[in-house]
């Protein structure tokens, strides 16, 4: 079973995306799915997520090998934007559809942590008309490392 | 020519997001380096900074550049 996993360089629509992949997988008992958003507030004006074209793409394609390798699923569906987006926008879709839950919740996790800090984007925001870059979080190399510990 | 990649906050550092780098022979990672400005080549140093030589991760200790090749700068990453 093949991932779908794209690389948005313009915006995307969450909810149609959704509805797609649970009309591909009507076998599937449950869908976990995961949507990220550009948080409104503090001040946020913009967020930029950067790529690196020879670098992004394989290395979520990578990601989702090592997500249908670790679970039982039946279809796993990654969208990640690259570009300027404005508060409210959608920055990121995880959909992992199985026969039971709980791996479509632990696959969808996995893939989250590694998007958000093993993975080949780099973010900045634009905050009373300057930008600067947002360097990973601790909590973000914690959560990743849930995943070698257990 | 080889062509030197500046990603998220090393872009900033260098002015650029490219910079060509004028390259008579296949050269040392360390002696590229010598090329730059060294407030650049120090802030390309740094211990997270990791290297992509033509689209693969590479280490910078074996590390020889020649003429057309891509090297990218990859500065920690923050996604989602």
């Amino acid at each position: 079973m093949p991932a779908d996993v794209r690389l948005a360089l313009a915006p995307f629509e969450p909810a149609a995306e959704l509805s797609a992949f649970s009309a591909r997988h009507v076998q599937s008992g449950g869908i976990v799915s995961f949507l990220g958003q550009v948080r409104a507030g503090e001040g946020v004006e913009a967020l930029e997520l950067r790529h690196y074209d020879p670098l992004t793409l394989p290395g979520m394609e990578g990601l989702a090998e090592t997500v249908l390798a670790r679970w039982a699923l039946d279809g796993l569906l990654i969208v990640h934007r690259a570009g300027q987006m404005a508060p409210g926008d959608p920055i990121v879709l995880v959909a992992a559809a199985s026969r039971h839950r709980r791996d479509a919740f632990a696959a969808a996790d996995f893939a989250m942590d590694h998007l958000k800090s093993d993975s080949w984007f780099w973010k900045r925001e634009k905050v009373a008309g300057e930008w600067r870059w947002i360097e990973p979080r601790e909590q973000d190399h914690t959560d990743l490392a849930r995943w070698t510990s257990q | 020519m080889a062509r030197l990649v500046f990603l998220g906050r090393l872009e900033d550092v260098a002015g650029v997001p490219e910079l060509a780098c004028p390259l008579t022979e296949p050269t040392a990672f360390a002696d590229l380096l010598l090329m730059l400005p060294p407030a650049l080549a120090e802030a390309l140093q740094a211990p997270k900074v990791r290297l992509a030589l033509n689209g693969t991760v590479a280490d910078a200790a074996q590390l020889v550049v020649a003429d057309g090749d891509e090297l990218a700068f990859l500065p920690p990453v923050s996604g989602g």
